[in-house]
């Protein structure tokens, strides 16, 4: 849940990128990191394995100046996506306001996509929260490698398989070339500041 | 949402019983890693945006250990360094207080400090602060 300090008047907004693994989170938010360097006042931390892979989280907080007179922080978060790391994805989702799923194109990856999906739901309803309620952005990543042999799936299929029930705002993107990443990320603050514009503004 | 009137009170808590007595930062934040209260003593600079997020995670992985080996909650959590250590310690359900201290202060003395910090603002949050 978002903190909203009324005495410093400063509002921290949680958001978490999930999705299965090798999908492109931790990529998404270096294409931010590098995009919106100016506005980030720390280094993105990674807590990674020897191989690069996200251990726990991968963390980014920047600000988006004043909406109302409070300062408000974005707090980036990536969760781990290899499967055996569902107890840090839980733990990761701890307070979380908005939820970006990003979904790998990789014709392999299709049941990936949906089993993550499915997690996801599950994880949330251990903290009372509703993937049908909450702010969630839909992202279809690796849309680049329509160039390439790599046989991909298409953007109905993947609304028809992720999206059909939640119909959320979706988008496909390439986070390695920066393709609809910003898209993604103004649509979910946008999403979540409305959903807490009550409790504040 | 805490009232403005619990959060200065925090405030006042913490500087008095943790600041003054030589302690080189406080934040006192939520299990979601959002910080409510930051105090330091002017002395050394922290990135206290990214350690919230960190302790979070820490304290997080820790509950978590606990709840495997069969206890409820590991409620305290200490990191000596060579220099500067840090103390964890849940004030309830939803919130931490983190205080990191240099060599020169016995863990003890911020033990007790804590405790006491720890019982004055779950008697904030109970009343409005004032």
């Amino acid at each position: 849940m978002a903190l909203i300090n009324v005495k410093t008047r400063e509002v921290q907004i949680k958001i978490v990128y999930y999705g299965p693994g090798r999908g492109g989170k931790t990529t998404n938010l270096e294409y931010i990191n590098k995009t919106y360097r100016k506005q980030i006042k720390t280094e993105m931390v990674s807590l990674k394995t020897q191989d690069d892979r996200t251990l726990f989280f991968d963390f980014l907080p920047f600000d988006v100046g004043q909406i109302k007179g409070f300062d408000v922080t974005i707090q980036l978060y990536t969760v781990p996506g290899q499967v055996k790391y569902n107890a840090t994805r839980k733990l990761v989702l701890r307070g979380v306001d908005g939820v970006v799923f990003v979904a790998d194109v990789q014709k392999e990856q299709r049941k990936k996509n949906i089993e993550s999906l499915n997690q996801l739901y599950e994880n949330l309803e251990t903290y009372n929260l509703d993937l049908f309620k909450i702010p969630f952005v839909m992202q279809y990543n690796k849309i680049d490698l329509k160039q390439t042999k790599i046989p991909i799936l298409s953007s109905q299929l993947l609304q028809k398989d992720l999206n059909s029930l939640i119909k959320a705002p979706a988008f496909e993107a390439s986070a390695l070339k920066g393709g609809n990443v910003i898209l993604t990320l103004k649509k979910i603050i946008s999403m979540t500041l409305a959903s807490i514009q009550d409790q504040i503004f | 949402m805490f009232s403005k009137n619990q959060l200065e009170a925090i405030d006042k808590v913490i500087h008095t019983n943790l600041i003054e007595a030589g302690i080189d930062h406080v934040i006192f934040m939520d299990m979601a890693g959002n910080t409510i209260a930051k105090h330091d003593n002017g002395k050394n600079k922290l990135d206290s945006i990214a350690f919230a997020a960190l302790a979070a995670g820490n304290f997080a992985a820790v509950d978590a250990m606990a709840k495997l080996v069969g206890e409820s909650e590991f409620s305290l959590l200490f990191h000596k360094g060579e220099k500067s250590s840090i103390h964890f310690s849940k004030a309830n359900e939803d919130t931490l207080l983190i205080t990191m201290f240099n060599k020169d202060i016995s863990l003890g003395l911020v033990r007790l400090k804590v405790s006491e910090v720890l019982k004055q603002i779950n008697q904030i949050f109970t009343t409005d602060g004032s």
